[in-house]
């Protein structure tokens, strides 16, 4: 076997012996395969990951590319002019796609004639309907449609014109969010404190588990807790208008995340090592002043992932702003006002979404949106802790 | 200086700042913890009066929104039926991940790295997001374009329990591989050294000791599943069957679903409340408990293997 | 105890037959305003024939026809009319426009707290108030404090129609608070003296209904079943099952007949306004 010299070289290599062995061992064929099969089967997460982004950006993609149109404005053809026809303009008339086309024989596309007829008859009149509402132009400015006397921001995705502008969804999820974080960050961040530097060791162990048990109840609990309960309270004790509003989903959604926001805060503030608390004590330093003035800066960054992950967290959930915020589309940073977010958005309106339409799409668009906030927030929060284990250990 | 009080730093005056310092962080604890107490409390005070033997095994049969007639057991079974099928799914790939992770990938090396950050990822997707990915993808693609649209291109058991192990898989790997570090590297050289190889190693000596750990990450994996909605939203529940689902392509009912339908939908507030509160309940009886047997059990097994350090 | 361990037993033991279609299932899926009586429908129909399986599901009458076009489902709840897009993308897949049947009637009550002492409103202020023109109580004879708006949200069929044939096409209002629930906009005005909002026939404290005039010289009538029955309440409208009409035969043409007979109709009063005899199947 090797010697000492060449087991150092090895080591040196690698990190530990156990895994030096895959490069030097010989596997019977079987194990072989097995352990490739292993492989293969742990690139089921990334694969995951990918398919993810790839199918739910692919229903969204006409709408990047500014491919949507729903303008109408169509001009009238009677039934009885089918014949006249040539197939592309058939086909343009009754929006079909040309498999749709092959598939159809003439009777069922009479039939469409006669419904297309109906659509025609009963559609608005509105110098609006030649407007194509599903570009980026009508999705983030604001337009001043037919009986409105401003330019405004409008979700109503049904009606006859549909008016598709997420500014009043982007905004109200920022504002469910932000509630939500500066209610939960002090909260969490001086439990954290609390938990980690200056409570007593054996109350460390049931207070870490019995704030972390804060996140076993279900979202959907907590949404009903704030619907029954919360609101009712928390609109006598502060008397605003509305009792559904952006507060009460902040609040709840708050309580979701504290738990998210502890857990990690209270891990980088452990990972700090002993050493900084005892050369503080000793040189004379009270509890508070070295958790305060030393180990807290030297977790900065752990507790500023911890936060990144949180707003990842509250921007993503569902359930809870569902239930509690009102639902109402307005463009406003009072916090005592209805708001509607993207996920309640995207929860309560895809169910009804014709699929392929326009409505479908956006919806699916602000699937995409919400995926890319929370992957780049965890990527970020992933390299800072990254970087703060690497600097802790570099200097154990 | 005072020489007198020379001897002792702290108790010079008394210490505002460790005080107040120490008040208000034991403060925001005890405010997360008593929220906590509160909605519990809340919970159990006005849902126990519904609970009854058979509140919990009682069906549909009769009116879903008569307390004394209600009965939770379809949407009992319907939670319970999409977890099992989860974790059917989720363990076997959760655990080869981590073992692929701890006992094979070299710590610096480029796929290490790529599946550290996909599962880092797959923890924080939204949940409404794996709703869309398991219609667009499940419903939408594989049961429309790759089988028989007419059996499976409907919402189904089969498509929720899928999405939910797509979502739980980050606990399962990370739980797994928490309980695979903290086995000594003693054992497995022992082992090698006995002329065991590498795979044999694994299953006979290394995973057996991971076993509670892996129960650990099921469990935790269970009760975050079983209380999840948006992911099911789409993909397969339904708001009333007559009968319990006997095939995977059939939807099926579900406490989390429920409480969403009937907090918004009920024809009696008044009427309903009582059960409301009562499946809220059996629900937190389900996931908390849950919760709180896993934290137990993972307390207990990190006692246990730092005594064998 | 015999029951329900049979019924597990057979239910896990069916679950490991994997993929089994399932021949006499009938789905109904839409309106959650009909969501409680279909599922009642289904409840004394399947007492009566036990061999059929029905399930039911809400999500809203845009749910339905949604999937109507998607094919799954069998039925398709809806408290308003299928609109010319939605038939077409039926007709385009699968060949046929849907089936429409009537199946109950219902008046939509507009809803204000019991506090409120406005008791009639004419349509065109309802008009105003939910379009957002009128906002404070005191501009259509109540107290002096601002109007806050429920409404239903965009996949409800009772949104569709009162958006039609109240504000006659016209947008709700930005800031309308969007339940999701008739029960949801009744619970929430119960608890806000200054709400408004609409819905079909629910029950619960704390509210009451307004009398609605066409306009200022007709009586205000209130919703009761006579006056929606002979269309004197301005606001009424069908309920509607719609139907692919190759899926129209067999048990499932059994069932819409059977809703639509005296037998189902008994069950509609419980929740609705009963079809007029004329439009009943024989």
């Amino acid at each position: 076997m090797a010697t000492t010299a060449d087991h150092d070289k090895l080591n040196a290599r690698r990190s530990i012996g156990w895994k030096g062995m895959q490069r030097g061992h010989r596997t019977h064929p079987l194990e072989w395969i097995a352990e490739k099969g292993i492989l293969l089967v742990s690139l089921s997460a990334i694969v995951m990951v990918f398919l993810i982004f790839l199918f739910v950006a692919r229903e969204a993609l006409p709408v990047f590319t500014g491919q949507l149109n729903t303008a109408s404005g169509q001009k009238v053809i009677p039934v009885a002019d089918m014949e006249k026809l040539s197939p592309a303009e058939l086909e343009a008339y009754l929006g079909l796609t040309p498999e749709q086309d092959a598939k159809m024989d003439a009777d069922t596309k009479r039939t469409l004639m006669e419904v297309k007829l109906e659509e025609l008859k009963e559609a608005s009149t509105d110098k609006d309907t030649r407007v194509n509402t599903a570009s980026w132009r009508y999705f983030l400015r604001p337009f001043q449609w037919t009986g409105y006397n401003k330019p405004v921001y409008i979700w109503q995705p049904v009606s006859d014109i549909q008016k598709y502008n997420i500014v009043p969804l982007l905004i109200g999820s920022l504002k469910a969010t932000l509630v939500a974080l500066l209610f939960s960050v002090p909260l969490a961040l001086g439990a954290a404190i609390y938990v980690s530097q200056l409570a007593h060791p054996r109350a460390r162990e049931w207070l870490k588990p019995g704030i972390e048990l804060l996140a076993g109840i279900p979202s959907v609990v907590l949404g009903f807790f704030a619907l029954i309960v919360m609101a009712s309270v928390l609109q006598s004790v502060f008397h605003y208008q509305s009792r559904l509003n952006a507060f009460v989903a902040g609040i709840a959604l708050g309580l979701a995340i504290i738990p998210v926001i502890f857990s990690i805060a209270e891990d980088a503030l452990t990972s700090v090592p002993r050493s900084y608390t005892q050369a503080a004590l000793a040189l004379g330093s009270s509890k508070w002043q070295a958790a305060w003035k030393i180990v807290l800066p030297a977790a900065i960054p752990g507790v500023f992932a911890a936060v990144v992950l949180g707003f990842g967290r509250a921007i993503g959930e569902t359930m809870v702003v569902l239930m509690a915020s009102g639902n109402a589309s307005i463009v406003s940073w009072n916090i005592f006002d209805s708001t509607r977010t993207m996920t309640a958005t995207i929860a309560a309106e895809m169910a009804e979404a014709v699929v392929g339409g326009p409505h479908y799409r956006i919806l699916f668009m602000l699937g995409t949106v919400l995926f890319v906030v929370t992957f780049v927030s965890n990527l970020v929060a992933g390299l800072v802790i990254m970087r703060l284990k690497s600097k802790l250990e570099g200097k154990r | 200086m005072n020489t007198q009080k020379s001897t002792s730093f702290r108790t010079r005056t008394f210490d505002f700042g460790s005080f107040f310092f120490t008040g208000v962080t034991g403060l925001a604890t005890f405010l997360i913890l008593a929220i906590l107490a509160v909605i519990l409390l809340n919970v159990v005070i006005n849902g126990w009066p519904g609970i009854s033997w058979h509140f919990i095994t009682a069906g549909t049969e009769r009116d879903m929104f008569d307390v004394k007639q209600a009965g939770v057991l379809p949407m009992i079974f319907g939670t319970t039926a999409r977890v099992i099928l989860m974790t059917i799914f989720v363990i076997p790939v959760g655990v080869i991940t981590a073992i692929y992770l701890t006992e094979y990938a070299h710590a610096t090396s480029l796929i290490t790295r790529f599946i550290r950050g996909a599962v880092n990822n797959l923890a924080g997707v939204p949940s409404i997001v794996f709703g869309l990915f398991g219609l667009g993808f499940f419903v939408n693609f594989i049961g429309h374009q790759v089988l028989n649209p007419a059996v499976w291109g409907k919402p189904a058991l089969l498509w929720a329990s899928l999405t939910l192990s797509v979502m739980t898989l980050p606990v399962v790997i990370v739980a797994t591989e928490e309980s695979l570090k903290a086995i000594p590297h003693g054992l497995r050289e022992a082992s090698l050294a006995l002329g065991a190889t590498k795979l044999q190693t694994i299953i006979r000596i290394v995973l057996p000791q991971a076993l509670p750990g892996i129960l650990t990450g099921g469990i935790l994996a269970v009760s975050r599943a079983a209380g999840e909605v948006a992911p099911i939203l789409f993909t397969g529940a339904a708001y009333y069957m007559a009968k319990l689902p006997t095939a995977l392509n059939d939807q099926f009912m579900d406490l989390g679903y429920h409480i969403f339908v009937l907090s918004t939908q009920s024809p009696n507030i008044n009427k309903t409340k009582p059960i409301l509160y009562a499946t809220v309940l059996v629900l937190l009886l389900l996931t908390f408990a849950l919760n709180l047997v896993a934290i137990l059990v993972r307390a207990q097994v990190r006692r246990k293997l730092r005594a064998l350090h | 105890m015999k029951k329900l361990k049979s019924r597990i037993a057979i239910a896990l033991a069916g679950m490991v037959i994997a993929g089994a279609a399932h021949a006499g299932n009938i789905t109904v899926t839409g309106s959650d305003t009909l969501v409680i009586l279909a599922q009642k429908w289904a409840e004394v129909y399947m007492g009566k024939h036990p061999e059929v399986k029905i399930q039911v599901s809400g999500g809203g009458s845009g749910v339905g026809f949604a999937a109507l076009q998607k094919q799954s489902t069998d039925i398709a709840d809806a408290s308003r009319p299928i609109k010319p897009a939605e038939k077409a993308e039926c007709v385009k897949a699968f060949g046929k426009v849907p089936t429409e049947y009537k199946v109950a009637v219902d008046g939509l009550s507009v809803y204000v707290n019991d506090s409120n002492p406005v008791k009639e409103l004419t349509e065109a202020q309802l008009a105003d108030i939910f379009t957002g023109k009128t906002t404070n109580w005191k501009d259509v004879g109540g107290k002096d404090m601002p109007i806050t708006v429920y409404s239903r949200e965009n996949s409800s069929g009772t949104y569709e129609f009162f958006k039609e044939h109240v504000l006659k096409g016209k947008d709700f209002m930005a800031g309308a608070q969007t339940m999701p629930g008739t029960a949801a906009v009744v619970q929430a005005i119960a608890n806000d003296a200054k709400g408004i909002g609409y819905g079909g026939a629910a029950y619960g404290g704390g509210v009451k209904s307004l009398a609605v005039k066409k306009d200022e010289q007709s009586p205000a009538v209130l919703p009761t079943e006579e006056t929606v029955l002979n269309h004197t309440y301005p606001i009424w409208r069908y309920l509607y099952n719609y139907v692919n009409p190759a899926v129209d035969k067999g048990e499932v043409a059994a069932y819409l007949k059977w809703i639509r007979s005296d037998e189902g109709q008994q069950v509609t009063k419980e929740f609705y306004y009963p079809l007029p005899a004329d439009l009943r199947a024989k």
